[in-house]
């Protein structure tokens, strides 16, 4: 599987990481590399195999009683904010 | 002897015979710091005031007859654990200028058995990487290096700089993570010993999330027995983390001493890997033959899935650090570069704020999990992920722990590998099925290479039975006698 | 009477689809410990889990999870004792981890249905494809600044039930009863306060035409409407725009509109080619949720009367038309009141009441009748007086106007105002005497045949009465003096 440098694009856009016009090809080359690399696990017999998604098995999830035991940290939260103003996060106007 | 020499129980022996005090313990690990640190760069942050503060409480506790576990006993934490009040980078540009206002569990657990900490290790960027080359605060350096070559050499990844502190006698022991290796790599490369515990062993609360499936932390220090003595403080179950275990930490420096009489230990065939360093392969066989002659039972067993362990890992490990670190996004903690509206500010805050590697490891998982594609690399990842641990599970059965080498070399040259990343993901071949499957996983220092670099051999065991982990670790350190000593390391 | 469009090629049929977020009543959040109360101080209720700081992971609520599956008992819906959750990625500036926790794949809630009342008195069965749990987003507000826009994250990690319905719907009135009806079997659920003002309960629009007997066409979403006669008129503006699209030979796009209730119409928003792309994937924090049977028993067995069994109960009990019965047990506070009024008295005269109370309260100002400053036990001893023949009914409504401003009770005022009915018949005999030899003309207009004057007379001797004059003992005595 190869990536055209169209794909690269999309997948950056997607993925908001800025890729100079230099930066497309060899990242192109990489990917590329990798997936080709990745390929190998088409040989593997997946038919009637259930997916594993997590690290724990056989364990129900546990809940947390509904108890308000948290927030109310207003400057906690916003001390490593870039930009705070007031008791907001800011951000450049967004247009809907 | 240096006091920068103890193992973490020796010292804590003598901490609590009253030889030395926990200060004059830390300040002789700061003034190696200080010494060491500028050349191996194992540390991006030094909190030495925190340091003397926190020993000059555990002297008084000491004093007061109130010593637990750790008390006194300086160590370093990787800078991927948050720690309240001190800034935690993750090795990241984009975390350059956070200080997290909560402590992670694991960190806070040590702080709770006593522990001094000395400050935040050096690390592979968001921890993606077997060679700390990728960190934003610079490379790390191995403090070992070639006989009759200055080289700088890598100490592995991506705990690199708790390796690296821990092999120069910079402190007792070490946090680190392991997602696919990075726990187990540096500690072959660096001579040292380290385990990833089973998965849910250890809170992930708190740490700095990579690939939240297979992040597991663990401690390296200089002896299996130290590792036991820390996972002990470390591990245990957390509310806050879902996929924490809910069972008991069961005394681990104890199960140092077991012995391996009686045991099945298996020796994987799939792991002799075409093109095995013939030293390496003679290593395990001589590891395997120690076993043997301390009572166990060595047992030839098939894990036909692990070899498509290292490709499906990354696709998994991508796609959850491509979902992980979408919050690093200049807005909330995260160090910002401005642009003309909101998906600008996205995109030149992340184009400046990662770097190359966490770039091709967020967008392979972006792809990976996009429209289209998820059947075939997703999906299909989880179904060879289930088979890689039926795998385990079904030698499990059969054979008590496994017995392979660590890494598939010594410690190469900074700047080696890094042209190909495949080839730099090789290094964790040995080590990935662990994070695949969630069980335990610890690397020993068991032998030098030609070059006079260090090797290490790896124990596999069930999951949740770190013990007998920790017991096959204990016997093939006793077996190995490793005493060579790294180039750079206090005092030397 | 099916709703149909008219345009130049035939009549278009209107197919409608509905989500409705509905916020969960709990105290904290779905997977954090924080506040979920309306109008706190910005970033107040927000936890490190909620702004999605570095290692923060999330625990889920099991009351938000007990909630969900209320509400799906409550749609007579399939529970799924294994569900998952799944991260919907996308960035924007509400979203702090970039990722939404949703339920893609398996949802706590499988299919269901919500029984609706039309206007013409028949009822329609709308399927409910699904129930899922999800984190609400925090809000931007776009207002505060000329450059930037600020970022409150109180709501965000709030618990939502996403309910999503069948293509069911044919009719703007269809869908707003549907919604009308899901929002009162929340309330009786007590899942979701159904506050659309507040935004607690938001609903996006499927819509798409076509002409009877055809397959479905492509349908656009319409995003975010917050009020029931706005989900009405989006449907309307949106299905005669698809029509116009169609009737002149172009093709509808499937896209997310916005509708404008200014404008009365829908627009595109700016969409982006990617915008769709949400890489739902598993969340490796959190592990499968599993419920168990027994606790999903208890919850069904707790579960309070619904309104479709407390309007049939209502039509048995207590002799109520369908058409009363549907209007009280629409929000569960009304029925409640008015069970406590109808108890031990006539059931026809509470509903007429209680009916009217409620629209009095809603017009005046706007609340329900759980505001109402007059209890039932107080509405129901006015009742008594009137049942006692005490008062008559014109002086009832005087004396419950001065309840509602005193906060008395019936009998006090009656007493105070010395309201009681006068049912002397000589008293009432006077009044009528009164009344006559004052309009000789009437009398005569009457005699020949200007019969509605009756009622002018008893006018007449009701206010000489100051309203107190028993109206059947007035007629008579009326009756009696016209001869």
């Amino acid at each position: 599987m190869s990536l055209d440098p169209a794909a690269i694009r999309r997948i950056a856009r997607l993925a908001r990481i800025r890729l100079d016009e230099s930066d497309i090809a060899p990242m192109q080359a990489d990917l590329s590399g990798i997936l080709a690399w990745i390929e190998q696990l088409n040989e593997v017999d997946i038919e009637g195999v259930v997916p594993l998604a997590g690290g724990v098995q056989g364990v129900a999830l546990p809940m947390r009683e509904d108890v308000v035991d948290d927030g109310g940290v207003v400057d906690a939260v916003l001390a490593n904010a870039p930009d705070r103003q007031g008791d907001f996060y800011a951000v450049p106007k967004v247009v809907e | 002897m240096m006091l920068t020499d103890l193992t973490l129980a020796a010292a804590r022996d003598g901490l609590r015979a009253r030889r030395f005090s926990s200060v004059e313990l830390t300040e002789a690990f700061l003034s190696a710091i200080a010494a060491l640190n500028p050349t191996l760069n194992a540390f991006i942050t030094v909190t030495a005031e925190r340091a003397r503060d926190q020993a000059r409480a555990a002297d008084a506790a000491l004093a007061a007859g109130q010593g637990r576990a750790l008390t006194g006993l300086p160590l370093a934490i990787k800078d991927l654990f948050c720690t309240q009040g001190v800034r935690t980078t993750a090795g990241s540009r984009i975390l350059e200028h956070f200080i997290p206002p909560y402590e992670s569990t694991v960190s806070a657990n040590l702080l709770r058995d006593g522990a001094v900490f000395l400050g935040k290790t050096n690390l592979d960027e968001f921890a993606m990487g077997s060679s700390n080359m990728t960190s934003a605060f610079g490379a790390v350096t191995n403090p070992w290096t070639r006989r009759g070559d200055n080289a700088a050499l890598v100490p592995g990844g991506s705990s690199g700089g708790s390796a690296a502190a821990v092999a120069a006698r910079l402190a007792l022991g070490a946090t680190a993570t392991d997602t696919g290796g990075s726990i187990r790599q540096p500690a072959s490369f660096c001579g040292i010993a380290g385990i990833k515990p089973t998965y849910g062993r250890c809170s992930r609360w708190g740490i700095v999330a990579f690939a939240s499936s297979l992040d597991q932390a663990g401690p390296v220090a200089r002896s299996v027995e130290d590792c036991a003595i820390l996972l002990g403080s470390m591990a245990g179950h957390d509310p806050r983390d879902s996929t924490s275990a809910d069972r008991p930490v069961p005394d681990f420096a104890a199960a140092c001493a077991r012995g391996v009489k009686g045991l099945r230990i298996g020796v994987p065939r799939q792991y002799r890997a075409d093109g095995m360093a013939p030293e390496i392969e003679a290593l395990w066989q001589q590891g395997l033959g120690w076993l043997r002659e301390q009572g166990a039972e060595i047992v030839d067993v098939s894990l036909p899935h692990s070899k498509y362990a290292l490709a499906t890992y990354y696709i998994v490990a991508p796609a959850e650090a491509s979902s992980n670190l979408a919050r690093y996004d200049g807005v909330r903690f995260s160090s910002r570069t401005e642009g003309d509206d909101l998906d600008a500010l996205y995109e030149n805050t992340r184009a400046a704020g990662f770097g190359p590697e966490v770039k091709r490891r967020v967008l392979i998982g972006t792809y990976v999990l996009s429209a289209g594609y998820y059947d075939a690399y997703y999906l299909r990842a989880q179904k060879i992920r289930a088979l890689i641990l039926k795998d385990f599970t079904d030698v499990f059965a059969r054979v008590d722990a496994l017995v392979t080498p660590t890494a598939p070399s010594a410690a190469f040259a900074q700047g080696e590998k890094m042209s190909d990343p495949v080839a730099m993901y090789l290094n964790d071949v040995f080590t990935v099925p662990a994070n695949m499957s969630g069980i335990p996983g610890l690397s020993v220092p068991a032998g030098l290479d030609a070059r006079g670099l260090p090797l290490g051999l790896q124990v596999l065991g069930r999951p949740f039975d770190e013990e007998t982990v920790f017991a096959v670790g204990a016997a093939l350190e006793r077996a190995a006698g490793f005493a060579a000593l790294p180039a750079m390391r206090a005092g030397a | 009477m099916s709703y149909m469009l008219q345009g130049s090629t035939g009549s278009w049929e209107v197919v409608i689809g509905l989500e409705i977020h509905a916020q969960v009543i709990s105290r904290a959040k779905l997977f954090s410990g924080a506040a979920t109360a309306f109008g706190a101080a910005p970033n107040s209720q927000v936890s490190f889990v909620d702004a999605a700081f570095p290692g923060m992971l999330p625990v889920i609520n099991r009351e938000c999870v007990a909630q969900a599956v209320r509400t799906g008992l409550g749609l007579a819906a399939r529970i799924n004792l294994v569900s998952r959750f799944d991260r919907k990625n996308y960035f924007y500036a509400d979203l702090p981890a970039g990722y939404q926790i949703s339920q893609f794949e398996h949802p706590i809630v499988g299919a269901g249905m919500v029984e609706i009342e039309l206007a013409d008195g028949s009822t329609r069965r709308i399927g409910v494809t699904r129930l899922h749990l999800e984190q609400d987003a925090g809000k931007s507000l776009h207002d505060q600044h000329p450059t930037k826009s600020f970022i409150d994250l109180n709501r965000a990690g709030v618990a939502l039930m996403e309910i999503v319905s069948e293509p069911d719907l044919r009719s703007p009135e269809e869908a707003g009863a549907y919604i009308r009806k899901l929002r009162s079997i929340l309330r009786y659920l007590g899942t979701c306060d159904g506050n659309m003002e507040e935004g607690s309960l938001r609903a996006d629009v499927n819509v798409s035409v076509r002409h009877p007997g055809e397959a479905l066409r492509t349908r656009c979403e319409v995003k975010n409407v917050n009020s029931v006669r706005f989900v009405m008129q989006a449907i309307e503006a949106e299905a005669l725009r698809q029509v116009q699209v169609w009737e002149s030979g172009e093709e509808v796009r499937q896209e997310t509109r916005l509708f404008d209730p200014g404008r009365g119409q829908t627009r595109s928003m700016r969409s982006k080619e990617d915008a769709h792309d949400y890489r739902y994937f598993p969340d490796p924090d959190l592990l499968p949720l599993v419920l168990d049977e027994a606790w999903v028993a208890e919850l069904k067995a707790a579960l309070p009367e619904l309104p479709d069994a407390r309007r049939a109960r209502f039509m048995a009990e207590h002799g109520l038309s369908a058409y009363d019965a549907a209007v009280l047990v629409a929000e569960r506070a009304t029925a409640e009141y008015f069970e406590e009024v109808a108890r031990g008295r006539d059931a026809k005269l509470a509903a007429n009441w209680v009916t009217g109370a409620r629209f009095a309260l809603l017009s005046a100002r706007g609340v329900g009748i759980e505001a109402s400053p007059v209890s039932a036990a107080a509405l129901g001893g006015l009742l008594d007086l009137i049942t006692d023949g005490t008062i008559n009914g014109r002086i009832a409504k005087e004396v419950f106007e001065a309840m509602a401003e005193s906060g008395s009770t019936a009998g006090e005022i009656v007493e105070r105002k010395g309201l009681r009915q006068v049912t002397d018949t000589g008293a009432i005999d006077a009044a009528v005497a009164a009344v006559l030899a004052a309009n000789p003309d009437k009398i005569a207009a009457y005699k020949s045949g200007a019969e509605k004057l009756f009622g002018f007379f008893v006018g007449q001797v009701m206010r000489a009465m100051a309203g107190k004059g028993n109206p059947a003992l007035v007629n008579e005595a009326l009756k009696r003096a016209l001869g």
